[in-house]
């Protein structure tokens, strides 16, 4: 077809020069109008809840169900199982006497700001460890076995080092935190697809712009799972640390009150300080890293909606 | 236009002709399993400002290491490269920033070239819509068609401001349709910005289709086997029966390239 007609006068009237510009500006805004889909909106209210709030509350209705069946059934004495009741009038009580939020506050601040230094550490540590090959040689092997070290094992030198007070909580939080995030750094700097920097370097990009311009931000997803593992590190590094080193100057926080609940032989006391700590650990990661995860995936295209 | 004119006279005279790259006698070896493997054998290669010519060679010819040596990813093991400033480059794959939008990738270009701030925007406007795609500003990379994603390349390599453009066989990647689109956009572009470019295929017929110049390398190791110098009128298109014709010519000889590979 086109081997006939070249250089003949197209129909619509247009002049009989080559394409006008203008024929091949529409021909291009078809094409994309052709290849690209329309943006799908946010699911509904209704949606959510049915996929993704209703499945976890039937789980724990579940788990509640059986639990009473449990003790219902006497199968042991129950001041080793005690009724959801008996924990729930201890959340009632603790509640009332307003020391609930004690508890929690004061072992997720201390778990929070814990995180941030460990988070101020284990960036610039990571980076260092990803870029400089002699750094990485050095102290990289140890910075992964590190992760493999349960952190109770630092409570002991710590409390010997520093004392029974919060340095030995933060110094604890920090050994266990610190080789996650700088870990997660240096896998997300090592899975930056190398044409980016081939790109970045053709555009002027390399030493620390490099590292700013494209390094981080190429590593920001890898990075974000060693955040998201790093301050569940740090939420276990501090438990530890609350539960062997307890004393009256540090407050109550929720590693004490398991410990307390340990010592009063009071189980529902142990159930209510685990329940909270696992509460605590699983808001965390819902309000703070998930979001932030799934922002930064969904903002990449790498985050495909079933 | 007027330059790219000048150029090529220039060249007839062959006297202080300004180059917008200047490759010569340029090797490169790299160590292989069996010793030093020659990939590039004492290349000399000139483009003039303005002027268009595409590498075109079969695989294992060196072409993309050639672009390589030119942007100066890489050094030659011999022979010298001169440049008129660092080269843009365009590759295969779009090798945009997937956590930019589509704007945000070229201004990040424009703002590593020194550009300041307030001019950044309207500079990035104006690329946009010289690519035609004025309003994708915002557009996040994967929301675009693989051809906008080329077209946003472009802006960016037009972005650093350089005098010469490397692509490496930038379209293709492309489905037939938006490839046949884009050399349209390319010859525009080229000729209004008057741009030098240095463009490597395997297509024999986009190599016509786009060039002013044809340099054939042979492979294993990439030499320079023959040029053609192309003066069918721009623009052209893919199906033109002269493109068709110096397209036979061509592929003739680039098979008897390769089959003198075969032979040994």
């Amino acid at each position: 077809m086109a081997s006939t007609e070249t250089g003949t006068v197209k129909d619509g009237g247009a002049p009989a020069e080559q394409d006008g510009a203008g024929d091949l500006a529409g021909l291009e805004a078809g094409l994309d109008a052709l290849e690209t889909t329309a943006r799908t909106g946010r699911a509904s209210f209704r949606k959510t809840f049915v996929e993704k709030v209703f499945p976890p509350l039937v789980a724990v209705a579940l788990v509640l169900v059986v639990w009473q069946v449990l003790v219902w059934a006497e199968v042991t004495d129950s001041y080793k199982l005690p009724a959801p009741s008996a924990v729930w009038d201890e959340v009632r009580e603790a509640w009332l006497q307003g020391t609930l939020l004690e508890y929690i506050w004061t072992s997720v601040s201390r778990g929070l700001l814990g995180f941030l230094m460990a988070l101020a550490i284990g960036t610039p540590l990571g980076l260092l460890v990803a870029r400089v090959k002699f750094v990485r040689a050095a102290i990289g092997p140890i910075l992964s076995g590190l992760q493999s070290l349960p952190s109770v094992a630092w409570v002991p030198p710590a409390v010997l080092w520093l004392g029974l007070n919060d340095s030995m909580m933060y110094a604890v939080i920090l050994l266990g935190a610190v080789p996650s995030i700088a870990n997660g750094l240096v896998s997300g700097v090592d899975q930056v697809p190398p044409l980016f920097l081939r790109a970045g370097r053709t555009m002027g990009a390399t030493g620390l712009r490099g590292t700013w311009h494209i390094v981080i931000p190429a590593a920001l997803p890898g990075y974000l799972a060693g955040l998201k593992q790093g301050w569940a590190f740090s939420w276990r590094s501090l438990m530890a640390a609350e539960i062997i080193a307890s004393s009256p100057d540090l407050g109550v926080g929720l590693g004490q009150l398991l410990e307390n609940g340990r010592t009063a032989n009071s189980m529902p006391m142990v159930f209510l300080a685990i329940l909270l700590i696992l509460i605590v650990g699983i808001a965390i990661d819902l309000l703070i890293f998930s979001p932030l995860e799934r922002w930064v995936l969904r903002s990449r295209g790498l985050l495909v909606k079933s | 236009m007027a330059t790219a004119l000048a150029g090529t006279a220039g060249a007839g005279t062959g006297t202080s002709v300004e180059h917008a790259a200047r490759i010569e006698h340029v090797s490169k070896s790299f160590a292989g399993p069996a010793g030093q493997q020659l990939v590039l054998d004492d290349i000399t290669l000139d483009v003039a400002p303005g002027e268009f010519v595409t590498l075109l060679g079969a695989s294992g010819c060196g072409k993309s290491t050639l672009l390589n040596l030119v942007a100066g990813l890489d050094e030659p093991s011999a022979g010298s490269i001169g440049t008129d400033g660092r080269p843009a480059l365009m590759f295969q794959e779009h090798a945009l920033f997937p956590w930019l939008t589509a704007g945000r990738n070229i201004e990040l270009a424009l703002r590593l070239r020194g550009l300041p701030k307030a001019e950044r925007r309207d500079r990035t406007e104006e690329l946009l819509e010289l690519v035609r795609l004025k309003g994708a500003y915002g557009k996040r990379v994967h929301e675009l068609s693989g051809g906008m994603r080329q077209r946003v390349a472009l802006a960016r390599a037009l972005a650093q401001d350089s005098r010469l453009l490397l692509m490496d066989e930038p379209f293709a990647a492309l489905d037939a349709i938006t490839r046949d689109v884009l050399h349209d956009e390319l010859t525009r572009i080229w000729r209004e910005t008057n741009l030098s470019v240095l463009f490597v295929t395997h297509n024999v017929r986009e190599a016509v289709r786009l060039a002013e110049r044809v340099v054939l390398l042979s492979s294993r190791p990439g030499r320079i086997a023959r040029e053609w110098t192309v003066d069918i009128p721009q623009p052209r298109r893919i199906e033109d029966p002269q493109v068709a014709e110096l397209s036979v010519e061509i592929t003739e000889q680039l098979r008897g390239e390769i089959r003198r590979h075969g032979q040994h």
